[in-house]
């Protein structure tokens, strides 16, 4: 009779955690097989010592500039980039005084404060 | 199918109006950052990336229609920060707002706090809805009368005219942190407020902007050993002397003020304990809790982390009373959320008026209802095709593994860019705001 059971066990504590590890084997947690797909493709992530990378990426988030003046070129470009409509090869190719502006020509002056959207 | 709602299981959520521009080229500026109503629910602000602020106030209820509630209606805007550049680590600081607290109301004008990155500002929104007419040396346009001309002498007298909504900055409160302010938090006692940056936490006094107080300073003497950062901070609802922050490592330490200045002790350490065999690279990076939230009583605190809202009894440090998942399908998906920077998207979460249901968002303009007593949950969706006004709003559903279902989406089908990080509820009635990228959404309950 014993030897009948031999292969199936009583609901124990202990055989249903050894019933699990075996789970646990065959299965890795998704968050683990994540894990597994993350240092594959980047073998070096956490390698390196001395703190958290993120959290220095954290702690100085932005972009950095060399100084005042590259931070004003910047900013003025993308302000001429959001207000200047596209210029056609053929406004580009005048020569200067060859055409005289009139108030439409000239690109209008970006209102420094623009209202918001959700305002409208 | 009943919704989960506040008080009761029969809530259906309905659309009522939607703030925005309908293109989808979203510019950078007109992306919402932090949305609050105030103590009475009557004004409901905005801030965006652009360093704005928007206020709605809600219509008086109209006799006609009661069986509306008022609309929210433009009240007044304003720029509130601008963007600047710090001279000395040659880094710009943006001009978004990243947190908007108001001030409880103590006379006709209403009062609330903005922060961007690095400096607060307290402003004040007033009415004016008369002005003096009548000068002796004035006309009425304004310009100067030829003394001469002047014969005879009156008192100018107030004429109502049309209401004029103003909003004038009282106070900057500047210079005080290095690191970048996440939290704002007006104390119960309405004279002093806390701000907190990834390192150092501020007292203030409304009334005093040259001087500040650090109460809690978590930076290691050698930054090399830098293990964790404050992510929230928050004072209790009513007890002045005690506030909680939370970190990056998913722990929540509550202060009393009364222990000492420094209060880098804690007097309470909130930790969930966690099972050592299920830890892997992304354990600590969505432990991280992006906010905390006081319940109105004051009893509970409700924390967000990446994936789940926890329910904390302040009576109880060894673990959280209840944990709802928000989105556990996304477990599985944790390689590529890492990759394209979504695993450290920081959602907000918030109670209602009774704190019988809690709110946060999702992705896909997906947001997530958790009813405490009912043990019910819903996920809603915020978008333009459910926006006809009065329409009950249908519960959605995502399909995790196998077949997909008629009406759900599968996970991979998800639009990660559509995320909602901000909401928040009238502090009375079942009416919630909801934020997408660059549009204020509203709903009510059916009444």
């Amino acid at each position: 009779m014993s030897e009948e059971i031999e292969g199936t066990r009583p609901a124990t504590d202990e055989a249903t955690h050894e019933e699990q590890q075996e789970i646990d084997d065959n299965v890795i947690s998704p968050e683990k097989a994540e894990e597994v797909k993350l240092k594959a493709r980047y073998p070096h992530l956490g390698a390196k010592p001395g703190g958290s990378d993120l959290l220095r990426k954290r702690l100085q988030k932005g972009q950095k500039f060399f100084d005042s003046g590259d931070y004003n070129m910047a900013k003025a470009k993308v302000k001429n980039k959001q207000q200047l409509p596209a210029v056609t090869p053929a406004e580009k190719a005048e020569i200067t005084g060859d055409h005289i502006p009139t108030p439409q020509d000239i690109p209008q002056r970006k209102p420094s404060i623009v209202a918001s959207k959700l305002a409208g | 199918m009943a919704g989960a709602g506040g008080g009761g299981n029969d809530v259906q959520w309905c659309f009522s109006q939607v703030k925005g521009a309908i293109d989808d080229d979203v510019a950078e500026a007109d992306i919402i950052s932090t949305v609050e109503f105030n103590h009475s629910g009557e004004l409901l602000a905005t801030g965006d990336k652009g360093g704005r602020v928007v206020i709605f106030q809600q219509e008086l209820e109209s006799k006609s229609q009661p069986q509306c509630r008022g609309e929210y209606n433009v009240y007044s805007t304003f720029q509130s920060h601008e963007p600047e550049f710090d001279y000395l680590k040659s880094l710009e600081i943006e001009e978004k707002i990243n947190k908007i607290r108001w001030l409880p109301q103590k006379n006709a004008a209403q009062f609330l706090l903005s922060t961007n990155d690095k400096t607060i500002k307290l402003w004040k929104i007033s009415e004016r809805d008369k002005r003096p007419e009548g000068y002796n040396l004035k006309e009425e346009d304004g310009r100067y009368r030829d003394p001469t001309t002047v014969t005879k002498l009156r008192v100018p007298v107030f004429q109502p005219m049309d209401l004029m909504v103003e909003a004038s900055p009282r106070r900057v409160f500047a210079n005080a942190h290095t690191y970048h302010i996440n939290s704002i938090s007006v104390n119960s006692d309405c004279e002093t407020y806390l701000s907190a940056d990834d390192l150092r936490i501020n007292l203030w006094n409304l009334e005093i902007t040259d001087r500040s107080f650090n109460i809690v300073d978590i930076k290691p003497a050698n930054m090399e050993e830098l293990t964790e950062v404050i992510t929230a901070a928050e004072f209790h609802p009513n007890q002045c002397n005690t506030f909680v922050y939370s970190s990056s490592k998913g722990t929540i330490r509550l202060c009393d003020m009364r222990a000492s200045a420094l209060c880098d002790q804690h007097s309470k350490l909130f930790e969930e304990p966690e099972d050592p065999s299920n830890r892997s690279f992304f354990s600590e990076i969505i432990s991280s809790i992006s906010d905390v939230k006081f319940s109105h009583s004051g009893r509970y605190m409700m924390t967000r982390d990446y994936l789940t809202v926890k329910i904390w009894d302040l009576n109880m440090e060894s673990r959280p009373v209840e944990t709802y998942q928000v989105h556990e399908y996304l477990r599985s998906k944790l390689c590529s959320l890492y990759e394209n920077d979504c695993i450290f998207d920081k959602f907000e979460c918030c109670w209602n008026g009774n704190d019988s249901v809690v709110m946060t968002g999702s992705y896909n303009n997906f947001f997530r209802m958790f009813d405490r007593g009912y043990r019910q949950d819903v996920t809603l969706e915020a978008s333009r095709e459910s926006s006809k006004p009065r329409s009950v709003l249908k519960p959605r559903k995502v399909c995790t593994g196998g077949k997909r279902k008629k009406d759900e989406i599968s996970v991979d089908s998800l639009d990660f860019n559509k995320k909602i990080l901000h909401t928040a509820w009238h502090p009375q009635d079942n009416i919630i705001a909801v934020a997408t990228t660059n549009n204020l959404y509203i709903f009510q309950d059916r009444l």
